[in-house]
């Protein structure tokens, strides 16, 4: 019961965003379906978005400077870029898709030296 | 309900009172959505027989068959529990839970009476949208997993469709939104009080026609008919639960007709009054402004059973529609979203947002109560603040700063303007009854 | 005694690492769609849990509704084979492994070293947020999504100036810190040029199929 009665602070949500960030690049890197790619690029900017409402949270610093607008605010703009974001991105891999295929980013190799 | 269960454990054990009251609310949010499921399909049967000139079920316990739901059900557990043999496992067993999650989720902002809801969300309005358009991932994980070309077919058209909806449904919304000034539905259903003129519906003629376009989309966005591809191409090639069976199937069901019931019940509070009556009925008892809370207790009672009658009737409408008109093709179904509901609802917003800034206090009739005012705990213009940022420590600077604000409204701002002036638009009046309402929760 | 604001918090963080992990080491494109869905979903509980419930909802509707679904659509349109899965060669994944470990090192060493961040005293939400508190007792004014929106169009609740007002002159727009109205334009203008584009970019063209001889139709 230990771990379920200590209080909650940024800490706890910076490991959880880390988490997510790291594992989103490791998706990235490591993923050869261009939607593998993709998703990884989700991961890694919902991990910044957890930072951000994290330092934002007037529960988890309270009284704190900038608490309560800023990170919300930038979250929400971080969602709205990363929806747009996606969408062009599946915009472009269907191209690719027509265009080869297949959406094993391996096959992206027509400007290669 | 958790601090009331709370009076009666002792402190190390206080952690189960909250668990106690979320079981509760869980509890009797599935009465709603099971009990309501059970009636629905006799409600509709019954309803579909009578259109087309038929009597519906009649033998199963006694003269209506209201018992016929129930050998439905047994029928359906007691079928063979069949999968495909190229789906895959996992996300063919858990589609149509991920439905149903979805669709039950969206009862947890929606209030059934003054303050009764499971979560009161500011954002509750928003939230019920969010969520209710999560159903479709239900849709598209049970077409991908049947394994069959049919069924991935028509589950992406539906998927289509309830993503397309999404955006004159949102749009449909914020139209009370805009009147109310606050997401949040408690705050909404209380302004609607009184005389049933005192609705949003009779607010302005925009709102009027943006009820309808918000039934339109509601209709689509739950597929029912004429909106029904999804169901209809079983008839015709295959629909996304084609594969399933027994009672796989009908969580399915239950997602489609609990979704139906929130949608109406979000209607009623936001176009209807909620849980308030056409007529006042408890004012003229004498029992609104009572401090008894079994009194209390009877008027929540009685703003419950009128919330569930229209939001019945709302779906009793749909059910209606359904047996009445044709089903839509496709390719009619993306025009009437595209071209009429998104324009039509952008149109009416646009037009209630005039309305609102020329007529506050509303035109031929005033509301009850103020619309568009809610107070909040902050200021936008204080009179003496520092300018590194919130004095932290110094409350009593603001509350200087907000007297200062009282005085400044009351000499300089006009009664009419009070809600409206671009300035100080933010500076909402919430009702002193917030408080009474407290105690009201049972 | 369990504190149930940090039994949802482990419940929530658990599973939004746990299925972010899962989309890394499963091969089937459908099921990392699936778990993404699953570990944004819990991402969005920990905004609520933060008390951001606009943004959390807005995840909902936006990240989970809508970007997944987009995505899955994209899983479907450009399915090869039922199901295709592509390997990632063992030399790159422990290069990533190695990589990730790093950052994930330098990332949590940061996190712990702050000691303010480490735990705060549970102050319940009425007490702790609204600076107007106190000044009217009795009526309580929680935190609503209202100043996010004034934040969009430029009014800074949070953050005041000192704005000389004349008596008796009608109420003026408050200067402060600027809001987010300039962001919020750009991101108007980005949205429109994003449907625009993409909506160019995914126009129908004629698809290439690789026949036995590999040409083109």
């Amino acid at each position: 019961m230990n771990p379920l009665a200590e209080s909650i602070g940024v800490t706890h949500y910076l490991i959880v965003g880390a988490v997510m960030f790291v594992t989103g690049a490791v998706c990235m890197a490591t993923k050869r379906n261009a939607l593998g790619v993709l998703m990884g690029i989700e991961l890694v900017l919902n991990g910044a978005n957890i930072n951000f409402v994290a330092f934002g949270s007037e529960y988890l610093r309270p009284g704190a400077v900038g608490t309560g607008l800023d990170g919300q605010l930038i979250a929400l703009f971080v969602i709205v870029l990363a929806a747009a974001e996606a969408a062009v991105a599946l915009a472009i891999t269907l191209n690719f898709y027509n265009n080869h295929a297949t959406v094993d980013v391996d096959q992206a190799d027509e400007l290669k030296g | 309900m958790a601090e009331y269960l709370q009076s009666f454990l002792a402190p190390e054990w206080k952690w189960l009172a909250y668990l106690a009251a979320a079981l509760i609310h869980c509890m009797l949010l599935n009465v709603v959505v099971a009990g309501g499921a059970l009636i629905f399909i006799w409600l509709e049967r019954k309803i579909a027989g009578r259109i087309q000139d038929r009597l519906g079920p009649t033998r199963v316990g006694g003269r209506f068959g209201w018992l016929q739901t129930l050998a439905d059900g047994v029928k359906l557990i007691a079928k063979e529990d069949l999968m495909p043999a190229g789906a895959d496992g996992l996300l063919f067993k858990i589609a149509p839970y991920v439905s149903f999650c979805a669709s039950f989720c969206a009862y947890f902002a929606l209030p059934f009476s003054d303050n009764w809801v499971a979560v009161r969300l500011n954002v509750a309005v928003f939230f019920i949208i969010a969520v209710l358009g999560l159903e479709v991932f239900g849709v598209i994980l049970a077409g991908y997993a049947s394994a069959s070309k049919w069924s991935l077919f028509g589950a992406m058209r539906e998927a289509a469709q309830v993503v397309s909806y999404e955006v004159p449904l949102g749009m449909c919304t914020v139209v009370p939104v805009v009147i109310a000034g606050t997401m949040d539905l408690v705050t909404i259903g209380q302004m609607q009080q009184g005389w049933f003129t005192n609705w949003f519906l009779l607010h302005d003629p925009f709102t009027f026609i943006i009820f309808w376009v918000y039934f339109t989309c509601a209709t689509a966005s739950v597929n029912r008919a004429p909106f029904d591809l999804a169901e209809a191409e079983s008839e015709l090639v295959a629909g996304f639960h084609t594969e399933y069976s027994g009672l796989r199937w009908s969580i399915f069901f239950m997602a489609e007709y609990g979704s139906m019931f929130a949608v109406s019940g979000l209607a009623a509070i936001l176009f209807f009054g909620g849980w308030n009556g056409p007529l006042p009925l408890t004012q003229w008892l004498g029992m609104a402004d009572s401090q008894n809370s079994l009194v209390i207790y009877l008027v929540n009672l009685l703003g419950l059973l009128n919330f569930l009658f229209k939001a019945t009737f709302g779906v009793i409408f749909m059910m209606w529609v359904r047996w009445t008109l044709p089903r839509l093709r496709i390719d009619q179904v993306m025009t009437t979203c595209l071209k009429y509901c998104t324009p039509i609802a952008a149109a009416m917003f646009l037009g209630t947002t005039l309305w609102c800034y020329a007529f506050p206090a509303g035109w031929l009739l005033a509301p009850s109560q103020p619309l568009g005012e809610v107070r909040e705990g902050w200021l936008t213009q204080p009179a003496a603040v520092d300018l590194k940022g919130p004095p932290e420590g110094a409350p009593t600077s603001r509350s200087v700063a907000e007297k200062n604000w009282d005085r400044h409204l009351a000499t300089t701002v006009s009664a009419e303007t009070r809600g409206t002036s671009l300035g100080a638009s933010p500076i909402f009046q919430r009702p002193a009854r917030s408080v009474a309402t407290k105690e009201a929760r049972p | 005694m369990i504190h149930w604001h940090s039994f949802f918090f482990l419940l929530f963080g658990l599973t939004a690492c746990v299925f972010a992990l899962a989309v890394v080491f499963t091969n089937n494109v459908v099921r990392m769609a699936f778990y993404l869905v699953l570990s944004l979903g819990a991402t969005s509980g920990l905004f609520f849990l933060a008390g951001a419930d606009f943004v959390g909802a807005m995840q909902l509707m936006i990240y989970v509704g809508g970007t997944l679904v987009l995505l899955v659509f994209g899983v479907m349109l450009t399915a090869q084979s039922p199901f295709i899965s592509m390997k990632t060669r063992a030399g790159e994944w422990i290069a990533s492994m190695v990589a990730g470990g790093l950052l994930l090192w330098v990332l949590l060493t940061a996190a712990f070293n702050v000691e303010e961040w480490r735990a705060v005293s549970a102050v319940p939400l009425t007490q702790q947020t609204t600076p107007g508190e106190g000044t009217e007792p009795g009526v309580e004014t929680p935190v609503t999504a209202a100043r996010l929106g004034l934040g969009l169009l430029g009014a800074r609740v949070d953050r005041l100036e000192v704005v000389d007002a004349p008596e008796g002159a009608q109420s003026q727009v408050v200067a402060g810190l600027s809001g987010y109205l300039l962001p919020f334009e750009i991101v108007s203008v980005h949205l429109l040029v994003v449907l625009v584009g993409a909506a160019y970019l995914a126009r129908p063209k004629k698809r290439m199929t690789t026949g036995p001889h590999g040409d083109t139709e």
